[in-house]
């Protein structure tokens, strides 16, 4: 139900063990306060998350799929890019 | 398990616990009756939260009145198969959901009462109820906040969301003097320190309505007459609708399991 009153929120939930937030979904609300409590409860209801970030959907630009082409593909021809090519000793242990 | 009435050993202290599992399990049912028709998605799920929570509640305090009485009564036939007059809960929670101007205002006003009730009985002297307060306590501060948010955009917002919560603050505000009642037997337990006096939250609470209904634009009724009776168990002729869809399944297929 998407009027004038409840705009689109984008939300994201840092976990338990996470180290950044993550987005998980969107919901509709009138306003901030609101938007982190329908967070709170569609997101969060089975232990999901320790943080909610609530972001107004308006307020992210998005790249245009139309554009992938030149967006992304130049980077996939590139594998010396990855970091596969080096052996890793074995003092260094976890990296 | 036969689907006629149980009986219970109405001791103050049994009284006392079911007092509290029935505000909680009848709150919790109409709350739920709200599953599927809320006004949007987003309050469908906030609404069965609160629900579940209440129903938590229930379920401990029900536990722990089998428990005390030491008959052969559990939770589920102390739900399940006491009649109307043997329910001892509030009359504000057995009110009909109406519109959700309703809904939202019974939830505040027994929520700001619950958020204080169960704060100060963390302090019990029973260890048990101790426990089922301090985990009640932080569900009930957020019914609270649920509330008061909405409380505050639905008197603050158009003229006929503004009309439809003051017209449910005049009606529900006569049940909510019980809150604050008790009788002989929870005297006794409120000396013993099991219990607290809910007469001495009456002032922070109101002091908690009227924050809230101050930002609203909304304003408390002036009239001080309250109707009484649920503690004694002599209800509104909601509660036993409400119970024959509540034990419909155990009084018609006795012992049912899921």
């Amino acid at each position: 139900m998407t009027t004038p009153n409840t705009p689109l929120w984008e939300v994201f939930i840092r976990s338990r063990n996470g180290l950044a937030h993550k987005h998980v979904g969107s919901l509709h609300a009138s306003d901030a306060t609101m938007a982190l409590q329908a967070a709170r409860d569609i997101y969060t209801r089975r232990g999901e998350g320790l943080s909610i970030w609530v972001v107004p959907s308006t307020a992210i630009t998005a790249s245009d799929p139309a554009e992938k082409g030149m967006m992304f593909e130049p980077a996939e021809s590139k594998i010396y890019r990855h970091p596969t090519f080096y052996e890793v000793p074995d003092e260094v242990g976890h990296m | 398990m036969s689907c006629a009435n149980i009986q219970v050993s109405e001791t103050p202290l049994m009284l006392y616990a079911l007092r509290r599992a029935d505000d909680a399990l009848i709150l919790g049912h109409r709350l739920s009756e709200w599953c599927g028709h809320a006004p949007i998605l987003e309050e469908d799920m906030a609404l069965s939260n609160i629900a579940l929570d209440l129903i938590g509640q229930a379920r401990e305090l029900y536990g722990y009145a089998a428990k005390s009485e030491g008959r052969d009564n559990d939770e589920d036939k102390l739900a399940y198969l006491r009649d109307v007059r043997q329910y001892r809960n509030l009359l504000l929670v057995e009110q009909p959901n109406g519109d959700f101007a309703h809904t939202m205002v019974r939830q505040f006003f027994y929520s700001a009462f619950a958020d204080l009730y169960w704060r100060e009985m963390m302090s019990s002297r029973d260890a048990t109820l101790a426990a089922i307060a301090a985990k009640s306590e932080k569900e009930s501060a957020y019914h609270l906040r649920h509330a008061s948010e909405w409380i505050i955009r639905l008197g603050d917002g158009t003229d006929e969301s503004h009309r439809r919560v003051q017209a449910a603050i005049d009606d529900l505000w006569a049940f909510t003097g019980e809150m604050f009642a008790v009788d002989d037997g929870e005297r006794a337990l409120i000396h013993a320190g099991v219990a607290i006096d809910p007469g001495t939250l009456r002032g922070r609470w109101l002091t908690t309505l009227s924050d809230v209904i101050d930002e609203a634009t909304l304003s408390l009724p002036q009239n001080d007459w309250m109707q009484q009776g649920g503690r004694a168990g002599r209800h509104s002729e909601h509660l036993g609708h409400l119970l024959s869809e509540l034990q419909s399944m155990q009084r018609t297929f006795p012992g049912l399991t899921w």
